[in-house]
């Protein structure tokens, strides 16, 4: 916003020194200024439409008949809207409801575990002396430097010696892992821009930490613990390698994994692209509507910790 | 609370994050090494074999193939991903409606799933039914369908790397915009007195101010390029002769379906290392612009 004040001076102020010289400029470089202007606004909307184009497509194509996503060449549009594809989605192996369930599950069990861990966690290193705080940060930020896909060989073993594989607790403990640096680091520095006033206050009227946490703190760290909750899902909703290797039972599977396993195995023979088409949908829909409901605090996220 | 028993206290709040780390990455770290040592699989008894599977890497032709593929692939994305993040950024960095809405847009795919968007590229560039060899011989580009996966591993690497790019040119784009953003008006403002161009001004003054940001995000990105995976399992699965198998996805074949986990250790751990390297190089210049 501030960024937008700031072009607005300055281009204020460029237009005074410009009338202060009495404008020397050309009638063509002022018409090709202005022709900048629609050229900007016509490579906008070429961006839009290349960047919308598959995803229109794949929405489309979901809603073909049975036959017409079958087509060779394929239609660009669908002669008739039809569900037939989602109907086929609905009942494919174990049905889509198995599936939605086991990615919300996981989805939902990696929130908990990120906000059980990393909300006292932020707490201890963003309020508390605790000796050797620093080393303790690096050691929670380690996920950074060692990249899960490294580990997964080992976390196999672990899993299926503790029979933590084709679980959905098992999946969520990788997924948590993943999330753990990016959630902390929000964490801390949430925690540190609390005004110490408040805290004093809750303390002098005998609360002990527990109670200041919950009565203080939590309402404080809303937005962070939004973020944390956003991010968790997203990772865990859209993962695919961690999952592929944990869930090997068809039972188990989650969305993305349901989806590229339907690429090469339908009852026709070939892949069934239609209904393909229809899990990339309903796999998207709640990514996008998370999107456009909290870009703010995606932004934010994105803008802090994607890259410290 | 803050006086002795707080450090105490503070340590207890902690301890679940830490427990946590340590059993599900310190342990499997440590765990990996170990098994990186032995011949190992869940069917028979482990063998202690010292270096035995670094040297079976050393002269595993599939090895090298995969090392330098996942380099080649780093190599030609990143600077695209770069290049184009960074003119959509300075195309879009003014907030008017239109161009906050093209950012908007521009960062949707990076939302959705790696998976997903592979499938959905993957139908795209099928050769009978996809819609990019459809309009390819409508705009009459092409007189007949063009086999992207499978027969070619050039043509493949350039068909994943056209569906990275729409998803994840927006990450970059976002960062940037950021930055450009954080740029003090009256730099700009002095330098349009001064009668400089617009490219001039992108040169001087855009590009240096925000030389840092680029550097790390091309680390970021080059870091995720290094461990890709969904792609080309999806898309290409490794063909044609496991040409396009990715370092990822070379872990994955050795340990899941082949089960040979001692060996799958050992070249996780040389991408550790390799990652490890990138990653050192990331956290030092994050430290210089903090400083």
């Amino acid at each position: 916003m501030s960024a937008e004040r700031e072009m607005r001076m300055s281009t204020g102020y460029f237009a005074s020194a410009r009338a202060m010289e009495g404008d020397r400029r050309g009638f063509v470089e002022r018409l090709l200024d202005g022709r900048a202007k629609y050229l900007v606004g016509a490579a906008c909307i070429a961006l839009c439409t290349v960047m919308l184009l598959p995803l229109l497509a794949s929405v489309l194509a979901s809603l073909k008949s049975t036959a017409e996503a079958a087509a060779v060449p394929p239609t660009y549009f669908p002669h008739g809207l039809s569900l037939d594809s989602y109907h086929r989605l609905w009942n494919f192996q174990a049905g889509l409801l198995t599936y939605l369930g086991n990615s919300a599950g996981a989805a939902l069990l990696t929130i908990l575990f990120c906000l059980g861990l990393t909300i006292p966690a932020g707490y201890a290193l963003g309020r508390f002396p605790v000796p050797g705080k620093e080393f303790f940060f690096l050691v929670l930020l380690l996920g950074l430097i060692i990249p899960y896909q490294a580990l997964l060989t080992p976390l196999f073993f672990l899993f299926v010696q503790l029979k933590l594989h084709n679980s959905l607790v098992g999946l969520a403990i990788v997924h948590t892992a993943i999330q753990l640096p990016f959630s902390i680091y929000i964490m801390r520095n949430a925690f540190e821009a609390v005004p110490r006033e408040l805290e004093e206050a809750a303390v002098i009227d005998g609360c002990n930490s527990w109670q200041v946490l919950v009565r203080v703190f939590l309402p404080a760290i809303v937005p962070a613990i939004i973020t944390v909750s956003l991010f968790a899902f997203i990772t865990s909703w859209n993962e695919f390698l961690a999952a592929l290797v944990i869930m090997n039972k068809d039972t188990s599977f989650t969305l993305p994994l349901i989806l590229a396993a339907a690429r090469q195995q339908t009852s026709i023979g070939g892949t069934d692209w239609g209904m393909l088409q229809a899990g990339i949908t309903i796999s998207v829909i709640p990514c996008i509507a998370f999107y456009l409901l909290l870009q703010k605090y995606y932004v934010a996220g994105f803008l802090n910790g994607a890259v410290k | 609370m803050h006086s002795t028993s707080g450090r105490y206290v503070g340590l207890l709040y902690l301890a679940p994050a830490l427990a946590f780390v340590s059993a599900f990455t310190v342990y499997p770290f440590l765990q990996m090494i170990w098994m990186s040592l032995h011949n190992w699989s869940l069917i028979s008894a482990k063998k202690y074999i010292g270096l035995g599977n670094f040297v079976k890497a050393w002269n595993d032709p599939q090895f090298w193939t995969s090392l330098g593929f996942t380099f080649r692939y780093t190599l030609y994305i990143t600077p695209i991903l770069m290049i184009l993040g960074f003119l959509i950024a300075l195309l879009t960095a003014t907030n008017t409606p239109l161009r906050k809405f093209t950012r908007g847009v521009v960062f949707a795919p990076v939302v959705i799933g790696l998976g997903a968007s592979s499938l959905l590229w993957y139908w795209l560039f099928s050769y009978d039914f996809g819609l990019i060899n459809r309009s390819l011989i409508d705009l009459g580009i092409v007189s007949k369908p063009v086999l992207w996966f499978g027969a070619d591993a050039d043509v493949s690497l350039w068909a994943v790397i056209a569906s990275i790019v729409w998803k994840v040119v927006g990450f970059g784009t976002i960062l940037f915009v950021a930055a450009i953003q954080a740029i003090p008006g009256e730099i700009n403002e002095a330098t349009m007195v001064d009668g400089a161009s617009y490219w001039q001004r992108v040169r001087r003054i855009t590009l240096p101010l925000t030389a840092k940001t680029i550097l790390l995000v091309t680390l970021v990105s080059a870091i995720g390029s290094l461990l890709a995976f969904d792609q080309f399992y999806i898309m290409t699965a490794g063909q044609p002769h496991n040409q396009t198998t990715t370092a990822v996805l070379l872990i994955y074949l050795n340990s899941f379906p082949y089960l040979k986990l001692g060996y799958g250790s050992a070249l996780s751990l040389i991408l550790a290392a390799i990652i490890l390297t990138c990653t050192i190089f990331q956290i030092v210049l994050t430290r210089r612009s903090h400083g």
